[in-house]
C-alpha cells in the first residue's frame, strides 16, 4: 500500500471528515491505487521549471473600497442552519 | 415547418419575431417534452415550470408593447429557453450541486452567467443533474439519481454536466450551460452527440458558480449546433468585475468567423491522442472527420504534445488540492446541511461526513494529502511544474498550428455502473480533455459520427481567446458533414 491506514485517518482528521471502519479500508485501498498511478509524475524531469498556479498571469486585482448596496443582513442569514440576533449560531465552543 | 425543438435559434427567434409562435407556446412545448420524456432520462433535478410560464407571458407582453417597433430588444436568445447545471446559482431557486450538503440551499443571488441569460430574454426551464460538486465523469455521483443517455438508456450521458448534455440531446431544451474543470462540458457533449465549448480560462465569469477547482473551472455552452453555441457565448462571455479571475479583455464577437473558408487552416493532430488510449471506433470517426477537413482545404499534420502522459496525474493533484480548499467552506455554519453535534469540531466532522458523497470525500482526502506537511513538494509543487510543461507543449504546438484535433473522449458512452468501482479507470475517461484545462486554452467538442451506434465527439483545441477560429472550423466541418444532424430516437419517438 502506498498509503497506510494511519495516514488515511490523519488526513481525514485534517479534512474534518469522520470515516467509518469500512470507509477507512476502502479509502486506504483506493487512495493507494490512485497514488500509485499519480507517482508516474516522479519520472518527469522538472528541475528549474517554474510552477504554474494560474494560466492568465493576472496580478492582484483591485477595486475602489467604496460602500455599495449588497445583501441585507436578513438575506445573508436566510440559509443559515441556525441564527439568532442577526448572527450565525453554533454549538458551544468552550466550557464556561 | 420544423418542429420547435428542431429549430436553431435563428429560426426560432425569427418565428417568434414575426408572430409565428409566442414565447409562451415555445416554453410550453419544451416543458411538455420534459414532462413526457424526462421521467426515463432524469436530466433535470428541478423544473421551474410556473416561473418559466410567467416569464414567457411577460416577454410576450414586452414584444407586443415595444418589441416589434424596437427590433434591437429582440436579441438572438430572446424567447429561447435554457437550462442551467445545478452548480450555477439562481436567485430564489435551489442550487444543490447534486449534493446532500446543499439540498436545501436557495441562493440569494444569480450567478453572472444566469443574470446575463435573463437579461438577454432567454427563459430558464430548470436545473440539470450533475456529478456531485461536478466531481465525476458519468453523472452517477449525483445524490439524487443517475441521468441516462438519450441514445441508449443503459448508458451514462457522461459528466459531470451530464444532465445538461442529455437534456439538449433529447430536445428537452434548446441549450444549457455546464461547467468544465477537466472535460465536464466536452465529454458529456461528446457522449450525447451535441456541441460543447469550454472557453479560454477567464473568458466567462465564474461568479456565482459553486467552485470546484478555481484555477481550472470554466462555464461553457452546450447546444445542438455550432452557430447556436457562438450565440450563447456572445451573451455569457466578457469581463465581470465580480470575478477577479475574469480576463480584462474585450469579449469580441464569437460568431465573426462563422461561415468563413478554412482553406489553409493548419491543423495539428497530436499523436498522443490517436494511440492505444483511444478505442478503434473512435479513431476511425476522427480519421473520417480529418478527411472532411482536408477536403475543405485544411492542412493536416501529425504533431506531438509530449507531456500528455503526465497531465492526468498533475490534473488530479491540482484539482483535488484546490477542491479540498474550496470545499472547506461547507462546515454547517453559514448555509447548507448541519448535523446535530456536541461541539464545533464535532459539528464540522458530522456535517461534512454526512453531507459529502464517496467521490467528493475521496477527492478531498487526496487533495488534503497532497497539500499536507511532508508531501507538498512531492505532489502539489511537482504537479504545478508539470502544469507548466503541459502548457508549454500547447504553446509550442500553436506556434505551428491554428488548431489541434483529436477525440474528446477515448471511448463512446459506457454502461451505467461499469466504472464506479474503479476511480482510476473513471479518471482516464478525461485523459484527452483535461490537459486543455491545465493549459487554460479553449476547446470545443462536436459530433463526428457514430461508433457502436453511439456518438463520437471530435475535440478542436485553439489558442487562448481564439474561440472564433475554433467555431469557424467546427462550423465548416458541421456544414460539410451530416454527422451533426443524426439525432437519438428518444424512447421510441418519431
Amino acid at each position: 500500500m502506498t498509503i497506510s491506514k494511519e495516514e488515511v485517518l490523519h488526513v481525514a482528521r485534517l479534512a474534518r471528515l469522520e470515516l467509518s471502519e469500512d470507509e477507512v479500508e476502502e479509502y486506504t485501498m483506493q487512495l493507494s491505487r490512485i497514488l500509485e498511478y499519480i507517482n508516474k509524475l516522479k519520472t518527469l524531469p522538472s528541475d528549474g521549471v517554474p510552477p504554474t498556479s494560474h494560466v492568465l498571469g493576472l496580478e492582484n486585482v483591485f477595486r475602489k473600497d467604496e460602500a455599495r448596496e449588497w445583501l441585507s443582513q436578513e438575506t445573508a442569514l436566510s440559509n443559515a442552519p441556525d441564527a439568532a440576533g442577526g448572527l450565525f449560531k453554533v454549538p458551544k465552543i468552550k466550557e464556561s | 415547418m420544423d418542429r420547435l425543438h428542431e429549430m436553431g435559434f435563428k429560426q426560432l427567434v425569427s418565428t417568434i419575431r414575426r408572430g409565428g409562435t409566442s414565447i409562451r407556446e415555445v416554453t410550453t412545448h419544451f416543458l411538455d417534452r420534459i414532462d413526457r420524456l424526462d421521467g426515463k432520462l432524469k436530466s433535470f433535478i428541478r423544473v421551474t415550470r410556473d416561473e418559466a410560464i410567467e416569464r414567457a407571458r411577460r416577454l410576450d407582453a414586452e414584444i407586443a408593447e415595444l418589441g416589434r417597433s424596437d427590433p434591437g430588444r429582440i436579441g438572438p436568445l430572446f424567447g429561447v429557453p435554457h437550462a442551467l447545471k445545478d452548480n450555477i446559482c439562481t436567485s430564489g431557486i435551489p442550487t444543490t450541486c447534486a449534493s446532500a450538503m446543499l439540498e436545501r440551499f436557495t441562493p440569494p443571488h444569480d450567478a453572472t452567467v444566469a443574470a446575463r441569460l435573463r437579461e438577454s430574454g432567454s427563459v430558464l426551464l430548470g436545473k440539470t443533474n450533475m456529478d456531485e460538486f461536478a466531481m465525476g465523469s458519468s453523472c452517477e455521483t449525483s445524490v439524487f439519481f443517475p441521468t441516462r443517455n438519450p441514445w441508449d438508456l443503459d448508458m451514462v450521458p457522461g459528466g459531470s454536466s451530464g444532465g445538461s448534455a442529455a437534456a439538449v440531446a433529447a430536445g428537452l431544451v434548446p441549450f444549457a450551460l455546464g461547467s468544465d474543470t477537466g472535460g465536464s462540458v466536452r465529454q458529456p457533449a461528446a457522449l450525447c452527440g451535441i456541441v460543447g465549448l469550454k472557453p479560454t480560462y477567464g473568458a466567462v465569469s465564474r461568479w456565482g458558480v459553486v467552485a470546484f477547482a478555481s484555477s481550472l473551472d470554466q462555464v461553457g455552452a452546450m447546444t445542438r449546433n455550432v452557430e447556436d453555441c457562438a450565440a450563447v457565448m456572445n451573451v455569457i462571455g466578457g469581463h465581470d468585475p465580480l470575478d477577479s479571475t475574469s480576463a480584462p479583455v474585450p469579449a469580441g464577437d464569437y460568431s465573426r468567423k462563422i461561415g468563413m473558408d478554412i482553406r489553409g487552416l493548419r491543423v495539428g493532430v497530436p499523436k498522443e491522442y490517436m494511440g492505444e488510449g483511444a478505442e478503434p471506433g473512435v479513431k476511425k470517426a476522427i480519421g473520417d472527420a480529418l478527411k472532411v477537413l482536408e477536403r475543405l482545404g485544411a492542412i493536416i499534420e501529425e504533431c506531438s504534445l509530449p507531456r500528455t502522459e503526465y497531465a492526468l496525474s498533475a490534473y488530479y493533484i491540482i484539482a483535488c488540492a484546490e477542491a479540498s480548499s474550496n470545499l472547506a467552506r461547507f462546515d454547517g455554519v453559514k448555509y447548507g446541511l448541519r448535523e446535530d453535534a456536541s461541539g464545533l469540531i464535532d459539528l464540522y466532522q458530522k456535517t461534512r461526513s454526512r453531507g459529502f458523497g464517496a467521490e467528493v470525500k475521496r477527492r478531498i482526502m487526496l487533495g488534503t494529502y497532497a497539500l499536507s506537511s511532508g508531501y507538498y513538494d512531492a505532489y502539489y509543487l511537482k504537479a504545478q511544474k508539470a502544469r507548466t510543461l503541459v502548457k508549454q507543449d500547447f504553446d509550442r504546438a500553436f506556434e505551428r498550428y491554428d488548431i489541434l484535433v483529436g477525440p474528446t473522449s477515448p471511448t463512446v458512452a459506457f454502461p451505467l455502473g461499469s466504472r464506479m468501482d474503479d476511480p482510476v479507470l473513471m479518471y482516464l475517461t478525461d485523459v484527452f480533455s483535461l490537459p486543455v484545462n491545465l493549459a487554460g486554452v479553449p476547446a470545443i467538442s462536436i459530433p463526428c459520427g457514430l461508433s457502436k451506434g453511439l456518438p463520437v465527439g471530435m475535440q478542436m483545441t485553439g489558442r487562448p481567446f481564439d474561440e472564433a477560429t475554433l467555431l469557424m472550423a467546427a462550423y465548416a466541418y458541421e456544414q460539410a458533414s451530416d454527422t451533426g444532424r443524426i439525432r437519438p430516437k428518444m424512447l421510441g419517438e418519431e
